[in-house]
């Protein structure tokens, strides 16, 4: 077979059924396989569009996303979805061409180093210098991007090797002898967290998105009710317990509850599960916390003790491990009264706006989202104050039904990722919440859910600013807007002439009926929703300041 | 505080670029690096010394070079008991005036003069850090004109 042969048949017994990418010169012999694969392949209409689209699909199915793109610029163009994924633990193979073996290193036209380029912003990835090394590789690729902790692999394929020959031999088994996580917990460690867990009086469950994507939030539920503890969300962790809950305090940190805040802060015990105390979420780590203990579930050991000091630290899949400590849990904390506490922080500290009749306010916009889809949407998300709102409005219960970039805060994933989500759960409505600004940066992907068929939902909040940063610039930059302000396109006409369908709504009253409408509409919908300009994310954790010193009238 | 991290890793191309990036993407400065295959071609070991004053900072990048998935073990030797050598080519000046000295001196130190030319002879020494700092001292009166050091190795 030839190199290109051994791709694609390596892609589908992995198990791959889509693939989104774009071609070029040295990736021709892969294409010319593809054309006769049942691998279905999404021509996107730039290679950022590419990795995101596979992120998202990798985020709402859990399986590996794939994208694959030409050498040069085609590489490059893949470099912050890889980024992105890197940053969120995402599953994800990005396969790029390479110019032929013999002019690597010679300046040749259109290359680049990518594995180079990738090194800081992968979890691993290989350059195939022999066709005899391709199956093994792309084995190897698919394994690690999928376990302990997953993110993204790039393989860099050059063109001879793409055409050289050589006997298939699929490699029944996976062994790397430097790549081995860790699965289970510690006993000793366990028994530890048991005891401190008993003889806690303000214990809180702080989970991130290591709950979802080891599976564990029936585990995380089980521990929340058995103990009695409320729990709160980092942003990637939205969905792994439900908003719904009574004991969900919602997402914490920089712009979490007021009531998340001020119970991480008051609390006496932390049990942080897949969650890596990012500084959105610990504020000034001096200040963080100052009472509590800390327990801390994570597969990654590098994540622990980063940043905050853990008292126990275990190691280990979230899963297998709460498994393994609930077994252990043989006496309960008492928390009637840190509840009572908690709820009474609920009560006088709730998420609010101002209504305004005269003026559509974008958390109403997400709150009408919620309710016309009765929560059963998959929200993905620009970045800025699209993303926050969409946080603290829409009120995710299932894990993988919020989208939206973490770490690495990329504008321009919204609409790509949807489109990933979209055509792994085809049954879903889903929506991308949008910023003025920020859809602006992959809105060619528009072009191919029509092409395609994957009826996707944009909301954009226009708002006509780059809204977040002119939050920042009225209230650390006395209201000096420099660069901030958008002159946009007719979002609507735009939209036409994709082919999706466009509407604009300017009044409060019409919010409604145009979220129904678009999900009614078997097509691609952009909804521009006009909305106040000046709107703050509220409360907010001004940059270095401890989590429970919030800004916004309400903390 | 220096530090003498020993690390196992896989005997390819790239492992070397993905091990010293860890330092130089936080500005870390890698003092001495030696890497070499070990009885086991397939395996290299990598003694590298860095100074850090930020116990925290490398306990991080020691978590994170054992993460990479090229690398087998990661062992901080810097409060364990081990074995260091380093070997170190030193030109100095040797007149005919001070070539007595410089014979007493090296002798001493069991260190031997592996070429002369001119007024100048190379010389090999190896030894651990100190004595290294210590011949180092005493050659600066013959005027050193050139130093190469491997870079230190080290066994536990
Ligand atoms: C690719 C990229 N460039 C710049 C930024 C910095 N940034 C964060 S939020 C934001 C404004 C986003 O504006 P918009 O999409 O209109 O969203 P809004 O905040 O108005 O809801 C910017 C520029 C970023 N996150 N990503
Ligand atoms: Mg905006």
């Amino acid at each position: 077979m030839t190199g290109a042969q051994i791709l694609i048949e390596c892609l589908e017994r992995e198990g791959v059924e889509i693939m989104f990418g774009y071609p070029g010169g040295v990736v021709l012999p892969i294409f010319d396989r593809l054309y006769d694969s049942k691998i279905r392949f999404i021509l996107t209409r730039h290679e950022q569009g590419a990795a995101h689209a596979a992120d998202g699909y990798a985020r709402a199915t859990g399986k590996v996303g794939v994208c694959l793109a030409t050498s040069g610029p085609g590489a490059t163009n893949l470099t912050t979805g890889i980024a992105n994924a890197y940053m969120d633990s995402i599953p994800m193979v990005a396969i790029t061409g390479q110019v032929k073996t013999f002019l690597i290193g010679n300046d040749a036209f259109q290359e680049a180093d990518i594995t180079g380029i990738t090194r800081s912003i992968s979890k691993h990835n290989f350059l195939v210098k022999e066709v005899k090394d391709l199956a093994r590789v792309i084995r190897e690729a698919f394994h690690i991007a999928a376990t302990g902790r997953p993110g993204p692999v790039v393989i860099d394929i050059p063109v001879d090797v793409q055409q050289a020959e050589c006997d298939f031999i699929w490699p029944e088994e996976v062994s790397i002898r430097g790549y081995k996580p860790t699965l289970f917990g510690h006993p000793g460690q366990i028994k530890k967290a048991a005891k401190l867990i008993a003889e806690s009086k303000r214990p809180i469950l702080y989970i991130g998105g290591g709950v979802i994507i080891s599976e564990a939030h029936r585990e995380v539920k089980e521990l929340a009710e058995t103990i009695a503890a409320p729990v709160t969300m980092t942003m990637m962790g939205l969905g792994a317990f439900p908003g719904t809950h009574e004991l969900s305090l919602g997402m914490l940190g920089m712009h979490g509850t007021a009531y998340a805040n001020h119970a991480t802060m008051e609390s006496d015990l932390i049990i942080a599960i897949g969650a890596r105390f990012d500084d959105r979420v610990t504020g000034r780590v001096s200040a963080f916390a100052p009472h509590a203990k800390i327990v801390h579930i994570d597969i990654d050991p590098t994540s622990i003790s980063k940043t905050v000091e853990v008292d126990i630290p275990i190691v280990g899949d979230a899963k297998n491990i709460l498994g393994q400590l609930l077994e252990e849990i043989k006496k309960k904390p008492d928390t009637k009264k840190w509840l009572e506490q908690v709820k009474e922080w609920k009560a006088t500290h709730p998420l609010r706006y101002r209504h305004e009749d005269d003026k559509i306010k974008p958390q109403f916009v997400i709150e009408q989202i919620y309710e016309a889809t009765k929560g059963e949407a998959i929200i993905t998300t620009e970045v800025g104050q699209n993303q926050m709102w969409s946080c603290q409005w829409y009120k995710y219960t299932k894990p993988r039904t919020f989208i939206s970039s973490g770490g690495l805060g990329t504008m321009g994933f919204g609409l790509p990722a949807a489109m990933g989500v979209k055509l792994g759960c085809p049954e879903k409505t889903v929506f991308d919440i949008a910023g003025d600004g920020s859809i602006q940066m992959n809105i060619q992907e528009l072009m191919t859910v029509v092409c395609n068929k994957i009826p996707v939902k944009v909301a954009i909040l226009n708002n006509g600013y780059l809204g977040m940063v002119r939050q920042w610039q009225e209230l650390f930059y006395k209201r000096r807007y420099s660069s901030t302000k958008l002159c946009n396109p007719d979002f609507v006409k735009l939209a036409e002439s994709y082919g999706a369908v466009g509407m604009r709504v300017t009044k409060k009253d019409d919010v409604r009926h145009a979220i129904e409408k678009a999900i009614e509409i078997d097509n691609t919908v952009v909804i521009d929703f006009v909305v106040e300009e000046e709107e703050n994310v509220y409360p907010m954790v001004p940059a270095g300041e401890a989590i429970n010193r919030m800004i916004g009238g309400m903390a | 505080m220096k530090h003498t991290i020993s690390v196992i890793v896989e005997n390819k191309f790239g492992v070397l670029a993905r091990i010293a990036g860890l330092f130089s993407a936080r500005g870390y400065n890698i003092s001495s690096l030696a890497v070499s295959e070990t009885h086991d071609p397939a395996i290299s070991c990598m003694t590298i010394v860095v100074d850090a004053d930020d116990e925290k900072i490398l306990e991080q990048i020691k978590k994170q070079l054992n993460r990479l998935v090229d690398v087998l073990t990661v062992a901080d030797f810097t409060k364990k008991e081990h074995v260091e050598r380093e070997l170190i080519l030193a030109k100095v000046t040797c007149a005919p005036k001070t070539k007595a000295k410089l014979e007493s001196l090296l002798d001493k130190y069991e260190a031997k003069i592996v070429q002369r030319k001119n007024n100048t002879a190379i010389l090999e020494f190896m030894g651990a850090q100190l004595d290294i700092r210590q011949l180092l001292h005493e050659l600066n009166q013959f005027g050193i004109k050139e130093l190469i050091r491997t870079g230190k190795i080290a066994m536990a």
